[in-house]
């Protein structure tokens, strides 16, 4: 409940940061973001860059499953094909600032294919078809060697930009970071307009949203697109970040990490997919240091990370949905909620 | 009370619907004048809702057709219904709990609204000034209209029975209907929420131009406020015409009471009134 | 390739086959009684086959003592899980379920590579070592012994499991909770017994299936990748049908087989995928699925 912010104009009341207390915030947010580069070291600047590359491609799938309610077991073979897209062309010698939307593109195109299903099945049934979409995307990366380069894959030249090559870890966030913003802008702005209460009809009660007028495979369609353009620019920001891609960069696993992500972070909310893909992909790291640090204790603990990072995996997403079923999100506002009036009790 | 001077908005003509071996609907055949309010009654099973769900496209029938405003609607797909007027409430509130008050609302709104996918995402500029229009418009004629403002954000799965209904019908009136179907809208109603929903039931077709059909059980509001009655039983209709006359039809009767000495059984509750009465 | 390659083939896709069809009714009577899509399927078989592996190698067990204990645990731990998991989701949406049984199949997965590593490793031998030759029309049919054993195992298991489920209360409880669990619970059915029941008994099939699996093919922390094949199984033949699942074990097994044949081994898993796009586009529910009308 926010004191003292009674609204004077629709506009207002439409805004996506209503109160002064959280436009301070983000311009706290932001400032910090803007400075990372300045103190934090190579390492944690490739985890920042990683972290504003989960954003993208979460924020995609929270739109297609959190708000469509399609479920997607394929986004990472998407990113998959955004990546392969972008190093292709980049192989041509094109500028990152073409090869990236063109991944967009080509993976919204393919994204709109492997959504051709959903007009006939839906829920779990949907969910295996994109399980299968990403194995034939698979067959597809590592069988067309002339496109994909077969099991050796791509490699791909840095990005540069007036000349100047784009190397280093704070290079690539200074084109991530952005990139994150700009996804998590757009997104929210959906849910402002008709297309994202589209989505969401669809979701909740799709034959109440035909009495209403929405083409339901028409929306699903754009709705698997535009998850899919995502993702696709997401796999061709990793593809920079990386150099080089091969048919293992984007596997099924890889695909249930983003669906787990929006799962933790909380279906149904952009900030989710934040929430999701910052921790996701802090938790495996933070695994590694505390593993690390046992190291001297109980040598050889080492060779249990990758085992234990898989444990980790498997018990957040049982644990989330046995005890935290609407995710951080809902953790996020319970807390906020509490200290709303403090000190007083409410 | 006015009866038709000028062609039916709605003409269903010797529709049929069957689901395997069970049929829904036999030949049944109606007109809904324009600017009336036109019930649809009769025991449960009689296939009203099937009737309804023919009307809004969910159902194919197997013969005969449906005539909106002079055009053949039978095979135009549900969702372009929409954007011809039709408009409808379900018989289980079918509003999306996920979103508020306000955004289901604005939802009925779809079909006239043109904002694409690629305005959409950025938002400012032609989609802004839509959702502003919209948001305006809605506040001013419908929010207002039907007393709903004290709950435009609240999510509607926190809401009551009563007023879910009524977010229903705020929803239903967002599409700028011609003609407006009501399942059962004051299914489970106490007295006072059916009343208050017949006064905006009469408002609508007063103020907005609506024309109205509706299925209902309420035998009271029926005969209250419509201005033609049909009456289901088994699929068929067995009688159609202004309430009174309707009311004291044979065929209706032995549907609702049965067959038997229903004379004396009509007795029996006018004594007994007439009793309480004095 | 000649016609006895074919029956070769043929033989060898259908004995996956029942091993799959064995899998898959397990599956399909932990579906029909919870409702819940087990992803977890193949790393329930791996479970039984790295137990039978482990008290094998280390404990001086004869290998039918070993092969029961192998038994028990999986079923153990499929009756754990049951409580104490699926027990806590009842009423959430099947999304969220299936999403925790890849959840439980992740930390099963991990579990295992801390105990065992992540090496293929291969299984103890029991089964009788002769291979069958099958006589047709036109030579003499090979068919490796554990193809052959693996067949007949599963096949007896699958008709066994038929067979008391018709004519046991047992059955008749778990086909009566399949239908309405709500009426089953108010004529005094013990609801949540039969739920541990039927993920017991998926859980035992599923370590049996892994067994015969990993002594045909060895063993590995990745061989629960066959549930997706079991997946495929189910789909094909109705999720809740055992029937379905019989014959979809056969046909999916034969149709890899045939797939191997004609195109390579490693166009088995494109095959198996395009099997499951085609059955989801035209036929969902499967060849023998009830199809779930919605009301309006």
């Amino acid at each position: 409940m926010h004191i003292g912010a009674a609204k004077q104009s629709y506009a207002a009341d439409e805004a996506i940061f209503t109160t002064n207390t959280q436009k301070t915030w983000l311009v706290a947010l932001a400032a910090a973001l803007a400075t990372l580069p300045l103190f934090a070291g190579d390492y944690w600047l490739l985890i920042a860059c990683l972290v504003a590359i989960n954003v993208i491609s979460a924020a995609g799938l929270m739109v297609l499953t959190g708000y469509t309610g399609q479920v997607s077991l394929g986004h990472a073979a998407f990113m998959g094909v955004g990546a392969y897209a972008a190093a292709w062309l980049a192989a041509k010698g094109a500028p990152f600032w073409l090869a990236i939307p063109f991944a967009g593109f080509v993976a919204a195109a393919v994204g709109a294919v492997f959504g051709v299903p959903s007009l006939r099945v839906k829920g779990l049934y949907l969910a295996l078809t994109t399980i299968a979409a990403s194995f034939i995307l698979h067959f597809i990366f590592f069988n067309w060697a002339s496109v994909t380069g077969g099991a050796l894959g791509l490699n791909v030249e840095p990005a540069s930009i007036f000349g100047v090559k784009l190397i280093s870890n704070s290079h690539l966030y200074w084109l991530a970071m952005p990139l994150a913003w700009a996804s998590v802008w757009c997104a929210t702005n959906l849910f402002r307009t008709r297309v994202g209460r589209a989505f969401i009809a669809i979701r909740d009660r799709d034959i109440s949203a035909e009495v209403l007028g929405i083409e339901l495979f028409r929306y699903k369609l754009i709705s698997f697109a535009l998850a899919s353009f995502y993702a696709g620019v997401a796999g061709a920001v990793w593809v920079y970040l990386f150099r080089v891609v091969t048919p293992e960069s984007f596997r099924l696993i890889d695909s249930i990490f983003f669906v787990a992500a929006i799962i933790v972070g909380g279906l149904g909310s952009v900030r989710g997919a934040i929430f999701g893909a910052v921790f996701m992909t802090l938790v495996p790291e933070l695994l590694k240091l505390g593993v690390a640090m046992l190291e001297p204790y109980y040598p050889g603990v080492v060779q249990l990370l990758s085992p234990v990072r898989i444990i980790v995996f498997g018990g957040l997403i049982v644990g989330f949905l046995i005890f935290e079923p609407l995710g951080l999100n809902e953790t996020w506002r319970r807390v906020r909620h509490r200290f709303a009036l403090w000190p007083f009790r409410t | 009370m006015q009866e038709a001077a000028h062609a039916p908005i709605l003409s269903v003509e010797n529709v049929a619907l069957s689901f395997g071996g069970v049929k829904a609907l036999r030949d049944v055949s109606l007109t809904v004048a324009k600017d009336s309010i036109t019930s649809l009654v009769g025991p449960n099973g009689a296939g009203k809702t099937s009737l309804f769900n023919s009307i809004s496209g969910f159902y194919r029938p197997q013969q005969g057709r449906i005539v909106y405003e002079g055009a053949d609607i039978t095979h135009v797909p549900t969702p372009k219904r929409a954007a011809l007027g039709l408009a409808r409430t379900f018989q289980n509130i079918a509003l999306f709990r996920g979103m508020t008050v306000l955004d289901n609302i604005k939802l009925g709104r779809h079909t006239h609204m043109k904002t694409g996918v690629v305005d959409a995402l950025f938002y400012y500029g032609r989609p802004k000034r839509e959702e502003m229009q919209l948001r305006a418009e809605v506040e001013e004629k419908i929010i207002d209209f039907l007393e709903i403002d004290h709950i435009r954000h609240a999510p509607v799965a926190a809401l009551p029975y009563g007023l879910q209904k009524r977010v229903e019908l705020a929803r239903a009136l967002a599409m700028q209907p011609k003609l407006l179907m009501l399942d059962e809208p004051v299914a489970g109603m106490n007295r006072e929420e059916t009343e208050d929903m017949a006064r905006f039931i009469l408002d609508v077709r007063e103020e907005w131009g609506v024309t109205i059909l509706m299925v209902e059980h309420d035998m009271r509001l029926v005969m209250d406020i419509s201005d033609h009655v049909v009456v289901l039983n088994f699929g068929q209709v067995i009688a159609s015409g202004l309430p009174a006359d309707v009311q004291h039809n044979a065929e209706v009767e032995r549907a609702y009471f049965g067959s038997g000495d229903y004379s004396a059984l009509r007795q029996r509750p006018r004594a007994q009134a007439g009793a309480g009465v004095a | 390739m000649n016609l006895l390659d074919f029956v070769e083939f043929s033989l060898s896709g259908l004995s996956v086959g029942a091993i799959y069809a064995l899998t898959g009714v397990g599956f399909v009577l932990v579906y029909k009684a919870t409702r819940v899509i087990n992803f977890a399927i193949g790393e329930f078989m791996m479970i039984g086959a790295y137990v039978f592996f482990g008290i094998a190698a280390k404990a001086t067990m004869p290998t039918w003592a070993a092969i029961l204990a192998a038994l028990v645990v999986t079923a153990l731990v499929g009756g754990l899980a049951e409580r104490l998991i699926f027990r806590r989701l009842i009423g959430e949406s099947a999304i969220s379920v299936f999403m925790v049984t890849i959840g439980l199949s992740s930390i099963i997965i991990g579990i295992v590579e801390i105990i065992w590593t992540a090496d293929p490793q291969s299984l103890p031998e029991f089964l009788p070592k002769e291979p069958f030759f099958i006589p047709t029309g036109f030579g003499e049919a090979f068919m490796p012994s554990k193809n052959g054993w693996g067949f007949i195992i599963a096949a007896v298991v699958v008709a066994a499991i038929i067979v008391v489920f018709r004519y046991w209360r047992g059955g008749v409880a778990l086909r009566a909770t399949a239908a309405d669990s709500q009426a089953a619970y108010s004529v005094g059915i013990n609801v949540p017994g039969v739920f541990s029941f039927a993920w017991v008994l998926g859980a035992l099939t599923a370590a049996g299936a892994g067994i015969l699996v990993g002594s045909i093919a060895g063993i590995s922390s990745a061989m629960g990748a066959i549930g997706l094949s079991v997946l495929v199984v189910v789909i094909v033949g109705g999720l809740d049908s055992i029937l379905g699942a019989l014959v979809g074990g056969l046909l999916v097994g034969w149709l890899e087989a045939m797939a191997s044949m004609t195109l390579g081994a490693e166009y088995k898993q494109l095959a198996t995928f395009v099997v499951l796009m085609l059955m989801l586009l035209i036929k969902p529910y499967g060849l023998f699925g009830t199809h779930d009308i919605e009301r309006l």
